[in-house]
């Protein structure tokens, strides 16, 4: 898919505290559609699904004192374009100390695309252990699936292009909170 | 990224260190219950091995089956090698299996150099002749590095045979790259006569062990190697053992946080003592189980991309 221009035109969706309350509002759905989220594991997805998991957990602390146990799950080893790129540095796999087995597992990402990396995900998920079952929240959904997936919590729907690209930055790794539209014309 | 392993100095600092750093994720994977990762589906590894080997073939071959590679050995013995086949001849037969990517021992200095002129797929030394052994050096490092917390600055002491060491060269070069101070100490028969032409300009030379262990972060011992025994290179093995074997005394005096190292397999009572080679500082036994580690690594950024 080709990437925008660095000097396309960009709009900014989503900054600072809309951006919290937009995870305010998932770690809410969670804890009810998973009735107080007992049983669940967050794990978040590398690079920027790591943060977003710690925060949706503190929120979830915040709101009803539950711990919800946070890992990470690099999924660059299942990926089904590891041979058409250049090979990529591996991100971290970490699981919580009481694994993942017979929990539910709650994958989270910042964009939802193709749905490719989530196919991935369920991959690398298989390897290591077996969840009672396995839900996924995104920061934003963009649309243009190309396979049968969809997530469970969705920060924000944002109708795009396929010409342009979605670019969500997070304070823990870029310095600042922002969900950015770049390219076409809005 | 490269595309073959053929020398140490083939990595710059930072490729060693992606290499590392690639390695300790895939260290992680021993700690699961699926221990295989889909990385090299479909992708052929060949292990050409013209000299005998425990830990690195075994290494290699769980290194390319933890990735999913299909792996096939051949060894010289068994093989038409032993009917006199060419080093090249069988190259070609590699080539024409479809091999992506060829480990090679062979006691032959420089002979993964001459196998990369004449196969596509990527080739990896696995130790040739006097010359390199490039993954032990990498694993070397990694566990330098998991013990002691960093490379950079540390001191690194290689004591034994350092002139017929293919162990010995590969981590000079790569330890001098990363940053580390490394001097070589041993008989001066068994020292380069010109060491910063046949190492590197920064490594120092001792014939002294008991005035550079005590300065010393990492103490690499060497395998004597015994066929070379009857060269006279040395008195006698006892001789040897008491000027260049690390025993408890000299272990004694080595600093708190100091590791003992050695690539394997060992003599246990001529360059080492027992009791050093099972002590909390040797790092033997981590060494082995790194060394899988490391060639995953090297095997998928080899191999994983275009």
């Amino acid at each position: 898919m080709a990437q925008p221009r660095a000097d396309a035109p960009s709009k900014i969706i989503l900054e600072g505290s809309d951006l919290s309350r937009v995870v305010d509002r998932i770690a809410h759905q969670i804890l009810e559609k998973t009735s107080g989220a007992t049983g669940t594991v967050l794990l978040g997805i590398p690079t920027r699904g790591v943060p977003l998991a710690h925060r949706l957990a503190a929120r979830i602390h915040a709101f009803e004192g539950v711990d919800v146990p946070v890992g990470s799950l690099d999924i660059t080893l299942y990926r089904d374009d590891l041979r058409l790129q250049a090979t990529r540095a591996l991100g971290k796999t970490e699981l919580p100390p009481g694994g993942i087995d017979g929990l539910r597992v709650i994958l989270v990402d910042d964009v939802l695309f193709s749905g490719r990396s989530v196919r991935a995900a369920l991959d690398a998920l298989k390897d290591l252990g077996r969840p009672s079952s396995v839900q996924l929240a995104v920061l934003v959904d963009r649309g243009h699936r190309q396979l049968p997936i969809r997530a469970d919590y969705v920060g924000k729907n944002i109708p795009t292009a396929l010409s342009e690209s979605v670019k969500v930055t997070l304070t823990e790794i870029d310095g600042a909170d922002e969900v950015k539209l770049i390219g076409g014309l809005q | 990224m490269i595309k073959h392993l053929r020398s140490a100095a083939d990595l710059d600092a930072a490729t060693a260190t992606l290499i590392l750093d690639t390695a300790a994720e895939m260290a992680a994977l021993s700690g699961r219950e699926v221990k295989k990762l889909p990385a090299l589906r479909g992708r052929t590894v060949v292990n050409l091995f013209y000299e005998d080997s425990t830990r690195t073939r075994i290494s290699f071959e769980a290194a390319a089956k933890r990735l999913s590679a299909d792996v096939i050995n051949f060894s010289a013995k068994g093989s038409s090698v032993s009917k006199g086949e060419s080093l090249k001849d069988t190259a070609l037969t590699l080539q024409a299996m479809g091999a992506d990517a060829v480990v090679i021992r062979h006691p032959a200095s420089g002979a993964p150099h001459r196998l990369a002129n004449w196969v596509e797929g990527s080739v990896v030394n696995a130790g040739d002749g006097t010359h390199e052994h490039p993954t032990q050096a990498l694993l070397d490092a990694y566990t330098m590095r998991s013990r002691l917390g960093r490379l950079d600055g540390l001191r690194v002491a290689i004591v034994g045979d350092v002139l017929h060491s293919r162990v010995a060269r590969s981590n000079v070069l790569l330890l001098t790259t990363l940053g580390a101070q490394v001097t070589v100490v041993g008989p001066p028969t068994l020292i380069p006569l010109n060491v910063a032409a046949a190492l590197s300009a920064s490594t120092k030379v001792s014939y002294d062990l008991d005035s550079v262990i005590p300065d010393s972060d990492v103490v690499m011992m060497l395998r004597v190697q015994t066929e070379r025994m009857q060269d006279s290179y040395f008195p006698s093995s006892r001789e040897y053992s008491r000027r260049y074997g690390l025993d408890l005394r000299r272990m004694k005096q080595m600093q708190e946080h100091a590791i003992v190292m050695h690539p394997g397999p060992m003599n246990r009572g001529m360059e080492i003592a027992p009791e050093v080679a099972d002590s909390p500082r040797s790092t033997i036994v981590e060494q082995v189980a790194n060394g899988v580690s490391v060639r995953m690594a090297v095997l998928y950024l080899l191999l994983g991309g275009k």
